[in-house]
């Protein structure tokens, strides 16, 4: 017999040189960006870690004093704000997955996409002229009514700008994320599973138990920890919405409310000098490293799960 | 095909990023309007936003009549300005308090050497005192109740020591909402200095930008302050006057009577008030006279300055400045700051002061 074939090397087209370059450009470019802003982030905030704390505005006695509220404030805001938002994006998305009539889900479809266009400045206006206002005797029946749970402690806010009314605006903010995201995984789950459970005799809700949701968990928790993270860094709707002060407290009707870190930037940033820019940049790191990592959290959800999932 | 459709737009992108970073901020005007002057270059000033909107109109209205001059305000806060100015990042600083003892000890990179910097006042705005409670209409205050409102030890409408200022005024049992500002504000500055000087023993803390104590609720700006008291229920809060609105303000007492802010009665408390001691004649820094008791003053007042040099390193830069200021303290000039932004215009006596002032800058 002859000597076996030659191997044949695939033949290098300009085309596929560029693709492969621009690409790997691409990837480290944000790579680059990303140390780019954590490389800012750290310089600027050394000088806030040595500084006099008297120097901080409200005179705390370390830099850890300062920021422990806004730490607070900020996870606290973003974690009402997912329990508002997650039951109500799941049903809202199921319904246009598998129950909706097919033109009413598309119409729906396109309502949800349209709410995440609204820029958030929008939002803050709406929080702070329409919906503090008419939510306020709503606070003040809770606070009358139910006062003796630590959630509603008096006194009550007479505007109500509290963080309840700021974890509604963010829940409306992140809902359409949330609900876009679990859309396209639910209609990712293959037929045959579907087929499946209905032929088993399953009704429709345990159809959506036992294939959809186990298939779709997680992507879900990605578009969760997407919303997530677009609930931790908004700025202007919280600026504008909440009555900021620097406490921790779990009351949500009261007038003295946790701020969050992006806000209290915002808020001061613009008459700040001296060493607390610093101190406002260094707050910018601590966010920094808690929505780092949050989606840590989230990719490692995630993989934990892949083998069982179209959704990674 | 495909890369010259990306090409194509890529060029579009380029000659649109082109077309928009070309009609940026400042564009001179072309040269052939009416010159009334040989002032030319551009100058920057920074510092207080309580004077940006002013600034704007003054800007607008000096470019006008200057059409080779262009000029930058950067309404970066009071401190930031007097530190750029200090530094020598900009040709004069707007500040809502004079230069400290402590600045003026040290060098101004934009001046002259071994020359220091003057204090101009150039916008007074009054501060109001707004509320809204319904049902009254008319409130009168003295500085130990609104610091204690403020402070949070007066909680409620129908509280005795209210109702002893306001006889004849029946007031609901009605918790109050006390909104201060959230941001650093030289409102809260001169708001908390006035409750200070007039009221130490109730306002204990030192004056500053941002609200001293834990209490009443805090909104964005002063738009916010008067969004929240309009919106809320048994609220009050502090605002430039200008910006009131329709809600209800409060009359504060001074002496024996209860004072109704005017732009007047602004303008005399500091025509008034007496001048920091121990600085150059040229110098207006005013020790603003917080406790006086003549009724035709309203003390409740925000005086912003100009920071200029006695003598600057660039003879352009002086002229500019004295032909800038000048405008902005002359009688048309305080004008247009009173429809723009509802300042009280200087009064002759201070206008005289300031125009010397300006006079003796090099």
């Amino acid at each position: 017999m002859t000597a076996a074939p030659a191997r044949i090397t695939a033949k290098r087209r300009l085309g596929d040189t560029l693709f492969s370059g621009a690409a790997l450009a691409a990837g480290g470019f944000i790579l680059l960006v990303l140390a780019g802003v954590a490389i800012f982030l750290i310089a600027q905030s050394i000088p806030a870690f040595l500084i006099d704390p008297a120097e901080i505005k409200g005179q705390p006695d370390s830099f850890w004093q300062y920021v422990g509220p806004l730490v607070f404030g900020t996870v606290w805001a973003a974690a009402l704000a997912l329990l508002i938002a997650v039951p109500i994006a799941l049903g809202i998305a199921l319904f246009i997955s598998h129950y909706a009539p097919r033109r009413l889900a598309q119409g729906l479809g396109y309502t949800i996409d349209l709410l995440a266009a609204v820029p958030s400045v929008v939002y803050g206006l709406w929080g702070a002229g329409v919906l503090a206002p008419s939510i306020q005797p709503a606070y003040v029946w809770l606070v009358d009514n139910l006062g003796w749970i630590p959630l509603f402690a008096p006194p009550v806010s007479g505007t109500g700008r509290t963080i309840l009314t700021v974890a509604i605006v963010l829940a409306v903010m992140i809902l359409p994320i949330i609900t876009a995201l679990s859309r396209e995984v639910f209609l990712q789950t293959p037929k045959l599973h579907e087929e499946a459970a209905l032929a088993l005799g399953a009704t429709r809700w345990e159809m959506i138990r036992m294939a959809v949701l186990p298939f779709g968990r997680p992507g879900v928790i990605s578009a969760i920890m997407l919303g997530l993270g677009r609930a931790l860094g908004e700025t202007m709707a919280v600026a504008m919405v909440l009555s900021p002060a620097a406490v921790i407290s779990i009351v949500l009707t009261g007038p003295q409310n946790p701020t969050t870190i992006p806000a209290n930037i915002a808020l001061n940033y613009p008459e700040a000098h001296g060493s607390y820019v610093n101190v406002l940049i260094a707050t910018g790191l601590i966010l920094f490293v808690i929505t780092f990592a949050v989606n840590s959290a989230a990719r490692w959800a995630i993989a934990r799960r892949k083998d069982f999932s179209g959704a990674n | 095909m495909k890369i010259t459709r990306i090409g194509g737009i890529a060029a579009l992108a380029l000659a649109g990023a082109l077309a928009l970073s070309s009609c940026a901020a400042n564009e001179t005007p072309s040269g052939d309007g009416e010159t009334t002057s040989d002032l030319s270059g551009t100058f920057n000033g920074a510092g207080a936003s309580s004077q940006g909107s002013a600034q704007e109109a003054w800007i607008a209205a000096f470019q006008t009549a200057n059409p080779d001059v262009t000029i930058n305000y950067e309404p970066s806060g009071s401190g930031a300005g007097r530190d750029t100015f200090i530094a020598g990042g900009s040709d004069w600083a707007g500040s809502d308090s004079a230069l400290s003892d402590d600045e003026l000890a040290g060098d101004f990179a934009t001046c002259a050497a071994d020359t220091k910097a003057l204090d101009i006042p150039t916008y007074i705005s009054p501060i109001a005192v707004i509320f809204n409670i319904e049902g009254v209409d008319e409130l009168n205050l003295d500085a130990a109740t609104l610091a204690k409102i403020f402070k949070g030890d007066i909680t409620n409408w129908n509280d005795p020591a209210i109702a002893a200022l306001n006889e004849g005024t029946t007031f609901p049992d009605l918790a109050i909402t006390a909104v201060h500002r959230s941001d650093d504000s030289g409102t809260t500055k001169n708001f908390a200095d006035y409750l200070n000087k007039v009221a130490p023993e109730v306002w204990d803390a030192d004056p500053a930008d941002t609200f001293p104590y834990q209490s009443g609720e805090g909104a964005q700006s002063t738009s916010g302050v008067v969004d929240a008291v309009t919106n809320g229920t048994g609220t009050i809060g502090y605002a430039d006057a200008s910006k009131a609105g329709s809600l209800g303000t409060a009359a504060i007492k001074v002496g024996d009577e209860f004072v109704n802010y005017t732009p007047e009665a602004a303008a005399a408390v500091v025509a008034d008030s007496p001048l920091i001691e121990g600085r150059d004649a040229n110098d207006l820094a005013f020790q603003l006279n917080r406790t006086t008791t003549d009724p035709s003053h309203y003390p409740l007042v925000l005086v912003s300055y100009s920071i200029v040099c006695q003598e600057y390193a660039d003879a352009a830069k002086a002229e500019f400045v004295k032909a800038y200021i000048g405008y902005i303290t002359s009688a048309e000039g305080q004008q247009v700051a009173a429809e723009s932004a509802g300042a009280a215009p200087l009064s002759d006596d201070l206008s005289a002061k300031v125009a010397d002032a300006i006079a003796s800058i090099k």
